[in-house]
This record gives C-alpha cells, structure tokens and sequence, in this order.
C-alpha cells in the first residue's frame, strides 16, 4: 500500500476502485477525505440525517486488508457510497426522515447493501429525505431541510435530496436513492449531478420501505455517467427475495458508453405538457441539436395522454401508500404514544407520528381507495396509466428513446412551494410517465439555465433499454456546453 | 367524480386512515383534498370504457419459491425493534372491553 496521500474528492468512483485494489490508494485514507469534507460542510448542506463514522473507517480498513491480502475485492473497491434514509441497515437507524420510525433499528440489510458490500464499497451515511419519499425539495422531513450546495437558499430538490447532494457537495463520489414519481431525476437534475431511474425491477426492493410499490424502484446519483453505470452494474440483477425483482443478470452498462447514436432515431415529444421554464427548454433544444451533431435523427413523436400521467400517479401513489403505511400503528417498529386501548394507541401514535404531507398522501389515497369513489377515481387512474402506456409503445415504434427536460425549473429557494401542495406537484409533471410505465429514465447535466444553475436533461427509453439510455447519456455528457 | 369533497367526507376519511383531525386541521385538509380532485378532474373527459387498468408496469403472476426451509430474522433482533414486547410476542393494550 503507497503511503502517499493523494488528494481523493476529485477522483471518480471508477478511478478510486481501480487505485484501490491495485493497492495504489488506501480505502482508508479516501474514506478519511470523505468524512474531513463531510465535516467542514455538513452544517451548510444538511445532506445526512447519520454519518457512519466508524462503521465507514472499520469497513475501509478490512477493505484494505483483504487487497494486502491479494483478495479481488470488487469493482467498487473502497469507494465511499451514501444511502437514502429508506434503505435498510442492519442495527443502524433508519428512520425515512419520519418521526414514526424514531428508535428503529432494522434486523435485516436491504439487498442493495449486501451488493454493494460484496462489490467493495464503503457505506458512509443515511442520507435525509422527504418523509416516505413524498416531496420534491426535502423540505418535508421530520430533521430539518437539506440546502442544494450550489446555492444554500435554494432546496436539493427531492425526495432523494440528501443523496443527490451528498454527490454534489462532495461528501461521497456515489449515493443511491429511490425513485417513485421522479425522486432521483429531479434532485439530480437540480443539484447537476447525474441521476438514474433503471428499469422497474432491475434492482431489487427488499429492505426498500414500500412507498407506492408499483412506481418504487432504486438507482444511483453520481458525477458523471460512467460512475452511475458502474455502480448500477454492481447492484442490479436478479433477486430471489424481491418477487417483483426481473429474472435477469445485471445490467451490462459500461462497455457502452462509446457507442455513441450515430443512426439512433431520438423522440421529441410534440405535446409535452408546457410549464417548463425558457432557459431549461433552451437546454433541451440544444440537446436535441447536439445529439444531431453526433449523428442521431431527431424524430417529432406524440405522446397525447402525457399530461394526464400528474393526475393519475397523484391517484395510484397515494393510494398504494396509504396501504403500505398502514403497518405504522405503534406495534412493529418505531414509536408508539399511549393510549389505554389498542385502536385509540394507533391513532394516537400515527397523528403524532406523520408529518403533514405524508397525512395528506395517506387521506388522498383512502378516499381514492374508499367504497364509492374507488371506481371514479383509482379505478379511472389504472385506465389512464395504460393509456400513457400504449402512447409510449406506439411513440417506441417510431423512436428508440425520447429526450425532454426532468425538471421544469432550475433548483427553486426553500419555502416557495411549501404553501401549495398542487404546485409542488407539478415539478413531477415530466419524470412521472416513466415510474408509471415502468421505462428507463434518467437526468444528465447539460449546461446552466438562470442564476448559473444546473439543466438537467431527461433520456428516457423502453423498458430493459437501459443500455441504450446510457449510450444517448454518454454522448449529452460529452458534447455538454461548458456551462 | 365531480362531487366537492365535504368536511364528513374528510372525517370518515381520518377514521378510515385511522388518523386524528382538529377543527382547524379538517377545514385545511378539506380544502386542500378539494383543489387536488379539481385538478384531478383532467382525467373525467377522457373516454375510457375499452381500457384495461394497469395495476403494475410488468405482466406479472404470482411468483413461488419451493417449499423448503430457509434461515428466517432473529426473533429477538425483530422484537428488540418494537416498541414493546413481553413472553416472544408484539405486546399491545387492551384490544377489548375498554369501549369509549
């Protein structure tokens, strides 16, 4: 092992890998970096809800061992990874940012730990969330918000918006979050980091707390496509204990990403909902021109039942929620409030333990879910959900993959649209049509729009494509304008 | 669905979400729940009847695993993360003969 110490926080995750287990770079001196940079800007930033300090430094340390030892320690050997606050960690808190779950400790590894651990990487914190994942700007979490490090005023974006800033202000070269309704997309977009939603299914869910389990699905944030598709490699593929979980290997990603789209014939969707501001779709035009340049035929598709993807996703995923919620009620896990009988305890114990936009998902889904309204309302959603289904096949007949923006804005300050839940949800309107339909999706960088803030621009195609997507990802990254 | 949403509405709602309202809180619930369905109501023009409802993204049957035993969690580790728990059981207050 050198005992050099190079400066690590400008390394990519691929780089420190291959540093580390050819014993150039010591797992222990990167995750020391780590957490110096965690310490100096943690306060600013808010992105954890828990450092692991000495888990991180007792993890690298047996890293380091198992290279002196000539033990081929995995494809992301040393290199430090923050997790969501929804995954869950064997006897380390995981609290999704509610008080509900306030003293909970799992008694088991989500899944995508147990890969990442067997692919050598280091687990550095839990990272702060909207509470459940419902929220667009972390702002609704039981510990206080988490600021976008590009500009303090301004929120991360969210749900997934510790773990996308967590990338963005250096604090760890890859996080994973977890995407229901553009939960990776958008935080990603707005913090300029990249941002991936992989196929429904093609990473397993166990230890995941279920928010709407047919949208729910993980993915990486990292600084450039090349570290995303390492680290989705590395957690993707067939789980036996995810029963949703597809029976495939993992994704094959990296050896792509030099295809380019020479020939590739990329969709513009003629009727996009409008509500995006000028400077993003400024960036999404000249994407458009740049993937020209590289080759690709730029295709005007329509997409009509796109725009009603907000009303049906605001029906299906509370409506899921507020049955997966269900199992907080003060028995199983977390917090219980006295009361002297059972039924009194759970609501006592839910009232006090949700915060407000979680009681208002759960409320919309049970009067969506109730004797009466079921049909009109959950029942319509479902129609609504195949018809944006059937539009993108049919737009897939013509394309092989639709570009368009992720967020409608650049990152927006805290406190603008914490009054008006409708307006919070529209910043959803563009990621929503692919948790619906289960589609690859994911959120490059491309340029700045107002106050020098970062474009994110979405790729989105057919569903097991997600190699495709990367090629098109890859090639936005290289042909990005400087800034 | 263009029914408005009334304040009973909401309350049957918290029961059923076995959620508590103050006064204040039910008439902010019900008029937030009322501007979503407004907008929610997008969807009412679209002509739906030939459309089958899509419960998930993938054709997906019932998936099994053979019937054979495998390690399970540790029940003390499990009950350890429970608010309370006596005898290797969940223990909870009187379900019974405490009415009102």
């Amino acid at each position: 092992m050198s005992d050099i110490a190079p400066p690590t926080l400008d390394l990519r995750a691929a780089t420190i890998a291959v540093r580390v287990r050819a014993g150039e770079l010591s797992a222990a001196q990167v995750v020391d970096d780590y957490l110096a940079a965690i310490d100096a800007h943690e306060t600013d930033v808010h992105a954890f809800n828990l450092v692991l300090t000495d888990e991180a430094r007792a993890r690298a340390a047996a890293v380091d061992d198992a290279v002196a030892a000539g033990d081929d320690v995995g494809p992301l050997a040393g290199v430090p990874v923050a997790l969501k606050d929804n995954m869950c960690t064997r006897g380390v808190p995981t609290t999704c940012s509610s008080k509900i779950l306030e003293g909970w400790r799992p008694p088991y590894d989500a899944t995508i730990v147990d890969r990442l651990r067997d692919a050598g990487a280091v687990v550095i914190g839990k990272t702060n969330l909207d509470e459940f994942a419902m929220g667009s700007s972390t702002e609704n979490s039981a510990f206080g918000r988490t600021n976008n490090p590009l500009d303090v005023t301004r929120v991360p974006g969210g749900s997934s918006g510790g773990s996308a800033a967590s990338v963005a202000a250096g604090f760890a070269p890859l996080a994973l979050g977890s995407d229901t309704g553009g939960s990776i997309r958008q935080p990603a977009a707005l913090c300029g980091v990249v941002g991936v939603k992989p196929t429904y299914g093609a990473v397993s869910r166990l230890g995941l707390v279920a928010f709407a389990s047919s949208l729910d699905q993980i993915g990486p944030f990292a600084h450039d496509v090349a570290d995303a598709a390492l680290v989705l490699e590395a957690i993707s593929g067939h789980d036996p204990g995810d029963s949703t979980s597809i029976d495939q290997g993992p994704l094959e990603l990296t050896t792509v990403l030099e295809h380019g789209v020479d020939g590739m014939r990329i969709g513009r969707i003629t009727d996009l909902p409008e509500g995006a501001d000028p400077d993003v779709v400024e960036r999404v035009d000249q994407a458009f021109a740049a993937l020209a340049d590289a080759g690709a035929t730029i295709i005007d598709v329509s997409v009509p039942a796109f725009g009603y993807g907000l009303t049906a996703y605001y029906l299906i995923a509370p409506a899921e929620a507020s049955s997966n919620l269900a199992r907080y009620d003060g028995v199983r896990f977390g917090m219980r409030a006295e009361a002297p009988d059972t039924n009194a305890m759970y609501i006592a114990t839910r009232t006090e333990g949700f915060g407000a936009e979680v009681k208002r998902r759960i409320m919309l889904g049970t009067y969506a879910l109730s004797a009466g309204y079921y049909d009109a309302y959950y029942g319509r959603a479902l129609k609504v959900r195949r018809r944006i289904a059937q539009d993108f096949a049919a737009a897939y007949a013509q394309v092989d993959a639709l570009v368009m923006p992720a967020s409608p804005s650049v990152a927006f300050r805290a406190g603008d649209k914490t009054a008006d839940p409708m307006s919070m949800y529209l910043c959803d309107t563009y990621t929503i049509p692919a948790n619906l339909t289960g589609e690859p999706a994911m959120s490059v960088p491309f340029g700045t729009g107002a106050d020098g803030l970062p474009v994110g621009v979405q790729i989105i195609t057919p569903a097991l494509h997600d190699a495709r997507m990367f090629q098109v990802a890859a090639e936005l990254e290289r042909r990005a304008p400087a800034s | 669905m263009s029914d408005r949403i009334t304040p009973d509405d909401v309350v049957k709602v918290a029961r059923l979400a076995r959620l508590s309202l103050g006064d204040d809180e039910l008439a902010v619930a019900t008029s937030e729940l009322r501007a979503m369905l407004e907008h929610f109501a997008d969807i009412d023009a679209l002509d739906l009847d030939d459309v089958e409802p899509m419960t998930h993204p993938v054709p997906i049957d019932n998936v099994m695993r053979n019937d054979v035993p495998a390690p399970t969690l540790d029940r003390d580790e499990v009950l350890a993360a429970a608010p309370d728990a006596a005898d290797g059981r969940f223990q909870v207050p009187p379900i019974i003969g405490l009415e009102d």
